[in-house]
Parts: C-alpha cells; structure tokens; sequence
C-alpha cells in the first residue's frame, strides 16, 4: 500500500515537472468527410504559426473528429486523460463545441475555440477558461443584417441549416436589420438540394435573399440559384464565400457581398506576412479559417511567453491580455473571452483566373456580441 | 401564384426522385440478384462525379464529361466486384458491411489524395444554364429538366433491359434462383460482374449529373446512399420497378413535405416555431414514410414475398 502511493506520488510530481516545462496541445478538428476543408484550413493555419515560432516546448496532438459529436467527445476524454493535454482546441462545428467544450473546461483544462462560437457559451454558459478566438456565432450575420440596411434593402428571405450556428445566424442578421422577412426557413445540415427552398423564395416576394449555408451546402446553393432565374441580391456570411469554395462555385458568386473579419487584403504588416507564408508553405491561399487558425496559435504562444500553463490563473491573464499581432490588426478579448474586432464586408472578385475577395466597407466597427451581458464570471 | 408554386415543387420533387432512382436502380438489383448489401454504392457515385469534374477541366466538354462518369464508375464496380465484391457472395451480411464500409474509407481517402480536400468545379453546360419558361410562365431551371428527361428515359431503358432481353431474364432467373440458372449454363460470374458494373456506371452517372449543381467533394455520397436504401426497402428489394416507384414517393415526399410542413404549423403555431417544428417533421417524413409501407407491405410495395 505505501509502495503504491508513493510510486503515485513520484509519478505524479514527474507529471508536474513536465507540465511545467511543456505545453501540450489537443487539436480535435475535421479532416475527412464533408467538412474536412474548414478543419484542414484551422490546422494548417494553427501549425503555420507553430513552425514560425519554433518552440520546442511546444506539442500538438491532432485528431480527426469527422464532423460527429460522438467521436469529438471520445477524443477528448482521450487527449485529457491519456494524453494529459493542457490545452484544446480546433473545433470547427458548434454542435460538436457544445458536447466537448464544457466538459474539457469544467475539468480545468484550457479551450481556445478557432472557429464555432455558439451563444450560450458566449452568454449564461460562458466559463473563464474558453476564448474565442474567432467570434461569437451571430457576429458575421450582424453585420450583414447592418449591411443590408446599408444598401437599402427591405425585405429579406432569410434560411440557414437547423443546428446551434444557423439558428444564431438568423437571430443575429434579425438583430441587426431593419427590413421586413419575405420568409424565414431552416434547412436540413448538410442538405445540398435547395430546388424547394429556391422555389419558394422566387414566390416568396422578397427583394433579397441572406443564407447562412457553409462549405459545399453553399456551393449547391449558390450554382442552384445562379441557375434558378431568381435575380434577388444575395447576402452571407463569409463561410460560403471562403477561399477554399469560392473555386468550385464559379462565375455564380461573383460580385455577392459577404462579411468578414478577416481578408488576405487587410493592411498590416502581420497579415501581409501570414498571406505570403501560407501561401508559400501550402501553394494555396489562405481562407478566413486558415487565418483564425493562425491567430489561435499566436495567442497561445504569447500566453506561453508570460506565463506557464500550470499556473491557470497567470496563464489565464495572459490569454486574456491578447497580446499577439493578429493578421486582423486590432483584437481584444472581451469580458466573456469572446473577440471585439471590425467585421467587413467584402466581394467576390476575380484576380487573373483566381476567385476571392476583396474588402469593400467596414460593415461594424469594435463589434462586441450580444451576449456578453449574460456572462457571469 | 400558389399553383405555379405547388406545379414548380412537384417538379422539382419529380426531379429528386428521378435522380434517386438512378442510385437506387443499381442497389436494388445488387441486392436482389447477389443477395449483396453494397455500402459502397455511395462511392461510385463520387467517383462519376470526380470523374465527370476531371474531365470537363481537361476537356471542356460536359459530354464528355458524362461518358467519363459512366465509364469509371463502371470500371471501378467491375474491379471491386471482380477482387473483392466476388468473396463477399457466400458471407453473411454483416461480412459484407465490414468489408463494402472499408470500401468506402479507402475511396474516400483515396480520392482526397488524387484530389485534395476542397471540392471540384464542375458547372452545367452553357447551353442548359439558366431557367426556361414552361406553358402556364412557369420559370424552372433547364438542366433540372434535362435531369428528369435522361431519368425518365434510363428509367424506360432499364425496363427494356429487363423485361426485354436476354440478359434481362437471367437476371431475373438469379434473383428467382441462382443454383438453377448456373446448372442451366449460365456464366452466373459475369452475369453478377455485368450486373454489378451496370448499377456503378448508373450510381456514377447521377453522381456527375447532380454534381453540376451541387458540389463535388470527398463524402457526398453517403447521403445519398441513405436515401437510396429508403426508397429500395419501400419500392421492395431486388425490383427495379418498385424503385422507380419508391424513388418518386420519396422525391415527392421529401420536397413538398419541406415546402408544405413549416406552412401548416405556421397556421397554429407562431411562425418561427411553426419553421422550426415544421423543418424538424420534414426531415423525419420520409422515414415516416418508409415505416408506414412497412407496416402494410412488410417486403416492401412490389417486393416479392
């Protein structure tokens, strides 16, 4: 019995010591199936920063979560109890941040989020050791609902997928426009037929139409539409305008506004030097997820220069401080850890034979969300 | 206006279900000759549409593009069924999940090494872009018309083959009874080879039609194949007209339940409840469907008892 605890505490103190020096990272993100091309963006982003850095006290596990909430909550019972990581991070989806995020935090571990940002983890589920480093859900399509009004427009048909993000997609563009809805529609996650919802909005009267339907649910979309005949403004988020998409919808998205907070044209020295690299280490260009992967990992290792990860409470303040050079320019954290940054609004353009986007107005400017008021922390 | 609407969802249902019967044409026979549950029928349909989207890169040429489909979907079904399909005959059909589930990983993954991770361009021919005005000023897109017109006709052309042919009465002579018609002289090996190359080239083909106006990348088969075993678990497993019929139950179903559900709750409900009550239902519809035809018709509606 004495052998056996003191073995445990000697492990145990081992296991200390080695936390001190090291900081190792779970990244759970999607890399096979039909979201794999947001996640390969995140981790390639995240591990640009991580080579440019050159740390050698730093250590990322990577695990494919393949779009399922299942799979992402077992990888992180895996990587907290036998990988013993210090910090999450990668997930893409917001159903799967809503299984995995507060039970990796409730057990002290550290959860940057590079992409999903669901409002009740932003309001009363908020927890001191989640940062969002992206954006609370509904931010893009606040300042597209801003935008619309911008540009006049009176009656929008809204739709989006039935899941936690679509849902604060449409409350957020509602937030902020002004206008009537013409219709208001949830469509199935990952449906990639919209012929019924196209035919309705061409009934529906509508003098625009906003959609939130990210990755290859967009590029059905937006060929169905081009095709359709319906000739209504479009609006949306950037996430059906990425860089990793715009390729396969073609001709039919070009000149639609999208918002953004990030662009490859975004003037800072940080951001032209990300765009370069990127593009030189990969042979692509980077997408906005690419940028929030990059971002992650940056404030991280500034967090890991103030402060050491077994000191929660430093490295806390640290992550809190925000102190890294984002390739967005300005950046803080707000009270509940989620980002107050510009949001623009961009077009699809045409570049030689490359399709992307540039920047054409800033939609909101220092955008906090909605929900930091429920946070009590 | 409602009508031109309700006219235009049935269309558009019509179509749905058309593109349905060219995946379920293929399983269903499968199934029903080989006695063969082929998970990886999902695959060959992105394979006609990676095929489809190289081709028409390369070439330019939508055509083209389609025969590339047909051929490699073809090809790649002979090759499973002649290497691995083949072993799978005489397991039972928990074997042949494990190993036709396997067949999907390896495409899968093996197409996202061909092909990367983001999804291919491939767009309608220019001269099927953009809608046509119907009698009535009913505005729907062209090539959505063109995808009921090829169905249809496959649909007619598979009939012939196997109501009409020789090589249609065998097939029905093995799903009848397969010692028989192999001690009668029948080559049963390249019968279920044919067979099986027949409903990949059918699988890869919708696989290119619909990737024209959807988006082709690693996994969009899968959906698919969920549907497709819905509609030949209702249409009666092993007959072709049954999915045709199944194929358009489900089309109809799915597309007017989404357009017609969130509309009836919104007349007792609030509107944002009665979408997202509405939207929740519509998705459950066709399932719905399929446990109802269960229950009075437990093979199926043409199913053979």
């Amino acid at each position: 019995m004495f052998l056996r605890t003191a073995v445990l505490a000697a492990s145990t103190a081992l296991l200390g010591a080695m936390a001190q020096a090291d900081v190792k990272v779970g990244m759970i993100t999607t890399l096979s199936g039909g979201g794999a091309g947001l996640g390969i963006d995140v981790r390639d982003g995240f591990m640009l920063a991580v080579k440019q850095a050159g740390r050698d006290d730093l250590e990322v596990v990577i695990e494919d979560d393949q779009r399922k909430p299942d799979v992402a909550v077992q990888l992180a019972d895996k990587m907290i109890q036998s990988e013993k990581v210090d910090v999450l991070t990668g997930i893409i989806w917001s159903n799967l941040a809503m299984a995995v995020v507060p039970a990796a935090t409730a057990q002290g571990k550290f959860y940057l989020s590079p992409n999903a940002g669901p409002s009740p983890l932003a309001g009363k589920g908020c927890h001191p050791n989640y940062f969002n480093v992206a954006w609370q859900n509904d931010n893009l399509h606040e300042a597209a609902g801003a935008y619309a009004n911008d540009a006049g427009l009176k009656n929008s048909f809204i739709l989006a997928p039935n899941y936690p993000a679509g849902k604060d997609a449409l409350t957020g563009y509602k937030r902020m426009f002004g206008g009537e809805l013409a219709g208001e529609l949830y469509t199935k996650l990952g449906q990639t037929d919209y012929a019924a919802e196209i035919a309705q909005i061409r009934a529906s009267g509508a003098d625009s139409v906003y959609f939130f339907l990210p990755g290859g649910m967009g590029i059905s979309f937006l060929k169905q539409y081009a095709a359709s005949g319906v000739d209504l403004p479009l609006v949306g988020p950037a996430f059906s305008f990425d860089q990793g998409i715009l390729q396969a919808v073609g001709d039919a998205a070009l000149g639609v506004k999208n918002t953004s907070q990030w662009n490859k044209d975004i003037d800072n020295a940080a951001n032209a030097a990300f765009v370069e690299t990127f593009q030189a280490e990969y042979g692509r260009l980077p997408s906005l997820y690419a940028s929030q992967g990059f971002d992650t990992a940056n404030l991280l290792i500034s967090a890991m220069g103030k402060a050491d990860v077994a000191d929660a409470d430093a490295f806390r303040a640290a992550l809190k401080a925000a102190e890294f050079d984002s390739v967005r320019g300005d950046f803080a954290f707000g009270d509940n850890h989620h980002p107050i940054q510009d949001i623009y609004v961009r077009e699809v353009i045409k570049e030689g034979d490359v399709f992307t986007n540039k920047i054409i107005a800033t939609g909101l400017s220092d955008h906090a969300d909605a929900y930091a008021a429920e946070c009590k922390m | 206006m409602t009508t031109l609407l309700f006219i235009e969802q049935l269309l558009n249902g019509l179509q749905f279900g058309v593109m349905l019967f060219l995946m379920s044409a293929g399983l269903t026979l499968v199934f029903g000759v080989m006695g063969l549950i082929n998970l990886a029928h999902g695959s060959l349909y992105m394979i006609g549409a990676f095929a489809a989207a190289a081709v028409a890169a390369a070439t330019g040429s939508f055509l083209l593009a389609l025969m590339a489909s047909l051929a490699a979907a073809a090809l790649a079904g002979a090759l499973i069924e002649l290497t691995i399909i083949r072993r799978l005959y005489d397991r039972d059909h928990l074997d042949q999940v494990l190993a036709t589930f396997a067949l999907i990983l390896i495409f899968s993954e093996g197409t996202r090494w061909l092909f990367g991770s983001f999804p291919l361009f491939l767009d309608v021919p220019a001269a099927l872009s953009g809608p046509v005005t119907l009698p009535g000023g009913i505005q729907y897109p062209a090539y959505r018309l063109t995808i009921i017109l090829v169905g249809l006709a496959v649909a007619v052309g598979m009939f012939a083959l196997i109501n009409r042919t020789r090589v249609g009465i065998r097939i029905r002579a093995g799903e009848a009874d397969r010692e028989m018609i192999a001690a009668l002289g029948v080559d049963i090996a390249k019968l279920y080879t044919f067979v099986f190359a027949l409903g990949a080239a059918l699988a890869g083909f919708a696989g290119a039609l619909v990737g024209a106006i959807q988006s082709v990348q690693v996994g969009m088969g899968e959906p698919v194949l969920i549907l497709a075993f819905v509609v030949i678990v209702i249409g009666g497993i092993g007959s072709i007209k049954g999915a045709f019929v199944g194929a358009l139950l489900v089309g109809l179903t799915d597309t007017l339940g989404r357009f017609l559900l969130p509309q009836m709750f919104a007349l007792i409900l609030e509107p944002s409840a009665a979408v997202s009550v509405g939207s929740a239902l519509a998705s459950m519809l066709i399932y719905i469907l399929m446990a109802g035809v269960l229950i009075f018709r437990p093979r199926g509606l043409y199913g053979v008892a």
